[in-house]
């Protein structure tokens, strides 16, 4: 095993995936490669989309590549920083909603 | 302001030592391949010229701008400039050819002395077409230079102009504190004129180069952003924008060895190699001339100091059409900068 469990040249490698399972990398990386084409969005929003994405499931990978990525649109810093912000609130959001949970239970067990 | 690695002594102000990087390290070990490792399989090696429609000249190294990625190491103290004579010599090749284009760059080809007589005699030579490579911020730089509009619309000349961003703070990082704000100006008196506006036949381009280690994006994405932006915030017109790939070399290939960034930008210019930007580098259909009158296949060949092949004649006083179109053209690994994703030239994307 290596002795870290990310390793930044790792990301290049991404298309090997197909080695073990060709037909099922297939499928993902056409349907992949669909979702990103411009659409009813821009690539310049899907791509801005990706970078919030990225940054909740926590993936430096992804955080990489849609970090180089929005650049290369030429998305600006700021419009980088507010869609993590929309990521941080979306999960901030999400522990906290759950926060009525535990009124409701605590209000179901005082007296 | 800050200086030119030449005049910093800086070891990459050097031409071979640049070549040297080129050359070694990541593609010497194999790691990654050669230019020519990669176009030989294509059958483009060696690379041949299609012909020569464009006579790109440098009049001159000195500029008032010290741009951070600058292939050519301008700046105000770089005192290179072509004189009278080289430019006769031009002209007589532009008499005596059917070469449609005379691309007009520097440092701030404005700064030479003798710019103006240059444009005026190209003009009388029959040349379709004049362009000349503005950093738009001269225009402002003294008063003398506060015409620049109205002789260019004069001499019917099409302005490409160097603007990285819409907004100040990527513009100023990678050009100059208040870069931004005189580009904006500059612009606007182009504008005033006619440049950029529907139906004057007066064309303004903008070029877009990404501001640090990564690739230009698709050009007309970037277009639509820059027109709606530029037309919203400053009601500035123009008519096309070319993206253009920084080239690792000199003050780019500075930044991205000082940056570490050197050899992930070469390994994602190889991943984005594109064959068929190959067909439609610039350096098929363009002489670049320096202010010495040295031929150069591309105004980067010109700037690592590598001049046409010997057979075809170095020297503009030797400029023999025919060799020059059955030459080979001079490859490094920089050229991987021109053929990375849509491919990248004077003109914008090439595939």
């Amino acid at each position: 095993m290596e002795k870290t469990y990310y390793n930044p040249a790792d990301l290049k490698k991404f298309g090997d995936i197909a080695d073990f399972e060709p037909e099922l990398a297939k499928k993902f990386f056409d349907y992949y490669n669909d979702v990103f084409k411009e659409g009813a969005l821009t690539a310049r929003e899907k791509a801005l989309i990706a970078l919030a994405v990225s940054h909740t499931v926590q993936c430096p990978y992804c955080i990489d590549a849609y970090t180089a990525g929005t650049m290369e649109m030429g998305v600006t810093e700021k419009q980088m920083m507010e869609a993590v912000h929309v990521a941080a609130a979306i999960r901030g959001g999400a522990s906290l909603v759950h926060g009525v949970q535990m009124m409701n239970k605590v209000k179901k067990l005082s007296m | 302001m800050p200086k030119s690695l030449q005049a910093q002594h800086h070891n990459l102000a050097d031409k071979a030592t640049q070549l040297k990087i080129l050359s070694n390290g990541i593609f010497a070990d194999g790691q990654l391949p050669t230019f020519k490792e990669k176009i030989e399989p294509l059958n483009e090696y060696p690379l041949k010229p299609t012909s020569i429609e464009i006579f790109q000249v440098n009049v001159g190294y000195m500029c008032n701008q010290v741009c951070k990625h600058c292939h050519v190491d301008a700046g105000p103290d770089r005192k290179e400039i072509m004189t009278r004579e080289t430019m006769q010599q031009c002209l007589d090749i532009l008499r005596k050819t059917k070469i449609h284009t005379l691309d007009l760059t520097g440092g701030a080809p404005e700064m030479n002395p003798d710019f103006r007589w240059f444009v005026e005699e190209a003009n009388k030579t029959g040349v379709e077409e004049i362009i000349v490579r503005s950093n738009l911020t001269i225009i402002l730089a003294n008063p003398k230079y506060h015409d620049l509009p109205e002789f260019f619309k004069k001499n019917k000349v099409r302005v490409v102009s160097s603007l990285p961003f819409y907004q100040a703070d990527k513009t100023d990082r990678q050009r100059g504190e208040g870069v931004f704000d005189k580009s904006i100006e500059a612009l606007k008196m182009l504008n005033a004129v006619g440049y950029g506006k529907a139906g004057s036949g007066l064309n303004l381009d903008l070029v877009y180069n990404p501001s640090g280690a990564f690739l230009p994006g698709d050009q007309a994405g970037l277009e639509r952003e820059f027109k709606k932006e530029l037309k919203e915030h400053f009601d500035i017109d123009f008519n096309s924008l070319f993206t253009i790939t920084n080239i690792p070399i000199s003050r780019f290939l500075e930044f991205l060895i000082r940056t570490e960034n050197y050899e992930d930008y070469m390994d994602s210019l190889v991943s984005a190699f594109n064959p068929a930007a190959v067909k439609g580098v610039m350096c098929r259909n363009t002489i670049s001339v320096d202010y010495d009158g040295h031929m150069y296949d591309c105004d980067f060949n010109q700037m690592l100091g590598l001049k046409v092949d010997k057979k075809a004649g170095q020297h503009i006083s030797e400029f023999d059409l025919e060799k020059l179109e059955n030459r080979n053209i001079i490859i490094n690994q920089h050229c991987y900068g021109c053929t990375a994703g849509a491919g990248s030239s004077c003109q914008g994307t090439v595939a």
